[in-house]
This record gives C-alpha cells, sequence and structure tokens, in this order.
C-alpha cells in the first residue's frame, strides 16, 4: 500500500491551509503541539535530573580517610597481632567502626617490597567473601571467618574456604611516635595493591578487569 | 433444641399496602439511593464497579482462586502496620534500634504491630510464591495472559526488594551484617556491581545515609511502584477474567452439540 501522505505536498499553502504563508512547512496546529511537548519536557526534566543527580550523587564522590593514631612502635609485636577498634565512618556510632589487626613489618614472613607505608601491617577483619567479620585466632596463626569457614593464614592470604582474596589491609606510618592507619587497600595473591575493591571480587586474573575501581575510593596512601 | 425464629417485626416482608411511605426505613433507603444516584451521575463509577465485581466466573473455580487476594490482603496488611510503625521509627543509625526497641517493648500494642508488620512480610513472601505456583500449575500464564505474568514477575521481584530493605531497619547485628552481606553479593556482579553496591550504600562503606536510603526505598518507592503494578495486575485479571481449573474439558454451548450429534 502506497503511502498516502507523500503525494500531498509539503507547502502548507499548496495544502490550502487557511491563512498560510509562502514557503510555510509546518502547521501551526503540529507547532504547537510540538512546542507544548518540548516545554512539558523541560519542566519534567526540571524534576527528575536534578533529583537523579542527588541519588546518583554519592556514587561518584570521593570519600577521604583520615590517619588515625593507635599506639606506640614498640605496642606492636612482629610475630603474631594486636587488635585496635577504628573508626571509618564518623556520627553513626557503633555501625561506623572496625577492628584492625596490626603487628611489625617481619621480613621472614612478609615478601612484599618494602616501602614506607608497610613497616607496620594493618590487616582489616572484613571477610573477602561476603564481608562478614574475621577474628584471628592465636592457636592456629589464622584468620577465620564465622559465616561461612573463610580461613586466612598469617599474611592474610586465603588458606581455604570460599573467600576470593586476601584480606584487604590498611596504610601504616610513624607519626610523632605514634603509628598511625591510613586509607584501606586491598591486595591480590602477591600482595600487590590495588584501589580498595569490596569483598566477593577476585583481583587475580581477569577478576581485576571484571571489577574496575571505583570513584569513591580511589585513595593512595597521600590521598 | 427450639427452633430459633426471627420475631415478626424483623422477617423481611413485602410491603403492605397500608403501610406506604413516610416511614423512616423508607426515606433512609431512598436518601442512600439518590446520594449514589448523584455520585454515580457525576463519576459513571457504577458501571466500573460492576464491570470489575461482577464477572462471569468458570466451573470448577475453588479455593486456589482466593490465593491472589490473600497475597493482596498480606501486602494491605504490610501498608497499614508499616504507617503505624513509621510513626515511631527513627531511620537514624544511631537512634533506630532505641526506637524499633521502644516501639516493641513500650508503645502500646507495638509488639502486636510490629509482630503483624515481621511475621506479615513472610506470609506474602509464602503466599505469593502459592499463587505463582497455582498461576503456573493451572497454565494460566498462556495466552492471552502472559503480561499479567510478567506484571506478577515484576511484583515479585518487588517484594524481595522490600523484604531486603525492610531487613536492615530494626538496626540490630543481624540486620546489620546480613545487609552487609547483601551489598557485597550486589557488588560480586561483574563491571556494573561495584557501582550498585557504592548507590546502595551511598559511599564506598556503610555510612550515614545507608540507613535512610533503604528507609526510603521501603516506605516509599517499592511501596508506590507496587500499588501501581497491583491496579494494573487486577486490571487485566477483570479484563480476561480467570482460567478453568485445566481437568475441566471445554464443553461447547448446547445447541452446538444438538447441532452435531
Amino acid at each position: 500500500m502506497a503511502d498516502r501522505r507523500t503525494t500531498k505536498s509539503k507547502y502548507t499553502a499548496d495544502r490550502r491551509i487557511p491563512g498560510a504563508f509562502e514557503g510555510e512547512t509546518v502547521t501551526r496546529r503540529r507547532f504547537m503541539s510540538v512546542s507544548a511537548n518540548v516545554a512539558g519536557a523541560v519542566a519534567v526534566s526540571a524534576i527528575a535530573l536534578p533529583a537523579l543527580g542527588f541519588a546518583l550523587g554519592p556514587v561518584f564522590e570521593k570519600k577521604d580517610q583520615p590517619w588515625n593514631p593507635v599506639g606506640r612502635p614498640g605496642e606492636f609485636p612482629d610475630d603474631t597481632y594486636i587488635p585496635k577498634v577504628l573508626t571509618i565512618v564518623s556520627g553513626i556510632g557503633q555501625a561506623g567502626k572496625t577492628t584492625v589487626y596490626v603487628r611489625r613489618r617481619n621480613a621472614q614472613v612478609d615478601t612484599e617490597p618494602e616501602d614506607e607505608w608497610n613497616q607496620f601491617v594493618a590487616i582489616s577483619t572484613r571477610c573477602m567473601h561476603l564481608g562478614c567479620p574475621v577474628r584471628f585466632v592465636e592457636a592456629a596463626s589464622r584468620f577465620i571467618c564465622p559465616c561461612h569457614g573463610g580461613v586466612y593464614g598469617f599474611t592474610g592470604r586465603v588458606d581455604g574456604g570460599p573467600p576470593v582474596r586476601p584480606l584487604d589491609r590498611f596504610y601504616t606510618r610513624v607519626r610523632g611516635g605514634q603509628v598511625e592507619i591510613g586509607p584501606r587497600f586491598s591486595v591480590n595473591d602477591e600482595l600487590k595493591r590495588f584501589s580498595p575493591r569490596d569483598p566477593g571480587e577476585p583481583l587475580d586474573g581477569l577478576g581485576q578487569y571484571f571489577y574496575p575501581s571505583r570513584p569513591t575510593t580511589r585513595n593512595g596512601p597521600n590521598q | 433444641m427450639p427452633k430459633l425464629t426471627l420475631p415478626d417485626s424483623l422477617r423481611p416482608a413485602p410491603k403492605r399496602p397500608s403501610e406506604t411511605n413516610g416511614q423512616a426505613n423508607g426515606a433512609v433507603k431512598e436518601a442512600g439511593i439518590s446520594a449514589i444516584d448523584w455520585v454515580d451521575e457525576r463519576t459513571a463509577l457504577t458501571g466500573v464497579a460492576r464491570w470489575a465485581m461482577f464477572r462471569k466466573i468458570p466451573k470448577g473455580t475453588n479455593w486456589f482462586y482466593t490465593l491472589g487476594s490473600a497475597t493482596m490482603f498480606a501486602f494491605l496488611n504490610q501498608a497499614i502496620t508499616g504507617v503505624f510503625l513509621a510513626m515511631y521509627y527513627d531511620p537514624s543509625p544511631t537512634r533506630a534500634y532505641e526506637s524499633t526497641r521502644f516501639l516493641t517493648n513500650e508503645a502500646f500494642l507495638g509488639e502486636f504491630v510490629r509482630g503483624m508488620h515481621k511475621w506479615g512480610s513472610t506470609a506474602m513472601v509464602v503466599l505469593i510464591f502459592l499463587h505463582m505456583a497455582r498461576t503456573f500449575f493451572w497454565g494460566a500464564y498462556k495466552y492471552p495472559r502472559e503480561l499479567n505474568w510478567i506484571i506478577g514477575v515484576a511484583l515479585l521481584i518487588l517484594t524481595f526488594v522490600m523484604s531486603l530493605t525492610g531487613y536492615l531497619l530494626p538496626f540490630d547485628q543481624r540486620s546489620y551484617w546480613a545487609t552487609i552481606v547483601a551489598n557485597n553479593i550486589t557488588a560480586s556482579g561483574p563491571f556494573v556491581g561495584p557501582y550498585l553496591a557504592d548507590f546502595l550504600r551511598a559511599g564506598p562503606d556503610f555510612g550515614a545515609t545507608t540507613l535512610s536510603r533503604f528507609y526510603a526505598i521501603h516506605m516509599m518507592l517499592v511501596p508506590a511502584i507496587i500499588i501501581g503494578l497491583i491496579g494494573a495486575h487486577l486490571y487485566l485479571v477483570a479484563k480476561h477474567g480467570t482460567t478453568a481449573p485445566p481437568w475441566l474439558k471445554a464443553t461447547p454451548p448446547e445447541r452446538q452439540r444438538e447441532d452435531s450429534a
């Protein structure tokens, strides 16, 4: 079936529309309805876009993590961990606190390259399976997760269970006679540093490409 | 046992010719009818109500057909008890647990209303699955009802979203860690997972606005969508009618049977 509209002229004057101007192709009715729709779209966007930005904003907002002193360097042995409680989110009470296991660097077990940020090793208690809190069991010299049986060795590497990568760590430094704990970072199985990832995201092999870093947490030690 | 009988004055009986108008009873009835007429003349709502309520239903309709309504009433129970819980609940990380404790232990009937909401959510999930199973085993998702099945699946997913976001609100250890785990499951989806988790938490860590975010999703965003979709679901049910049970053979009208004999 042929399109009947193509037989019509595109000029309103040829279509005998009353009051048509010469060379006019858009009817006034059409112009009115298009401009009313555009005005409506602008009005809706004026409300919807800021609301959407408001909801999505935190995804792009970088959160800095301050350095917190946790004790004198002499407090920390190099063959076991000392638990320290750290506030990582302020203003929300107990929910913003986390436990960090801290020890002095031990050249015999810590084979990753030495620099100014790992004179003390601070290991996060966030299990890398789904984020439950692990605890260090002195007798086994291992980190054990209560939820689904994840087990980590002394350096935080996975010994067994479902976790997909070693325990996260924190940058550490010594300032004014105090060991300070700074931003979190994630590590792969060679203990290479990555910007912080959520639990359940492997960083070995293809995992590092499947789980890109996020704008909220692209922190180095210097922020 | 002697049979109980109503006194004569209460028995429905046709009017005697002598008792004409002027009775209070008749006047009230007249007023009611004229009020309905007044609304109907201006809205034409009785036609819609008749279309929605006085439908033909197939032979063999049984108790399994009540599961959809049961799910809807479970939702209404959640909506009503939820409104009253919101009167006491305070979605701030430092106050949420305390306000939940107060409404459970100290507010009058608070434990009952919270119990209705908590157990009602489980009932709703169970009922929505039974309703879905009934639809599946009856073959009631087939042409022309496919769209209603799709809307139903959306309602099922939204019910899960309600369960997930509501679980955090008491803000005890269980709900906190369950939400951490749920967030990290979200994050473990490749490529978009990390950003979705940041969106849900409003940041890289469970923070000050995570709880209020879950609260807003739980009590405003998702209920509004659920109410709209239930409306569409019911419209399509009224439009298509219910399906006959699969064990009933279709029987042609009597006239046709006589013709073919």
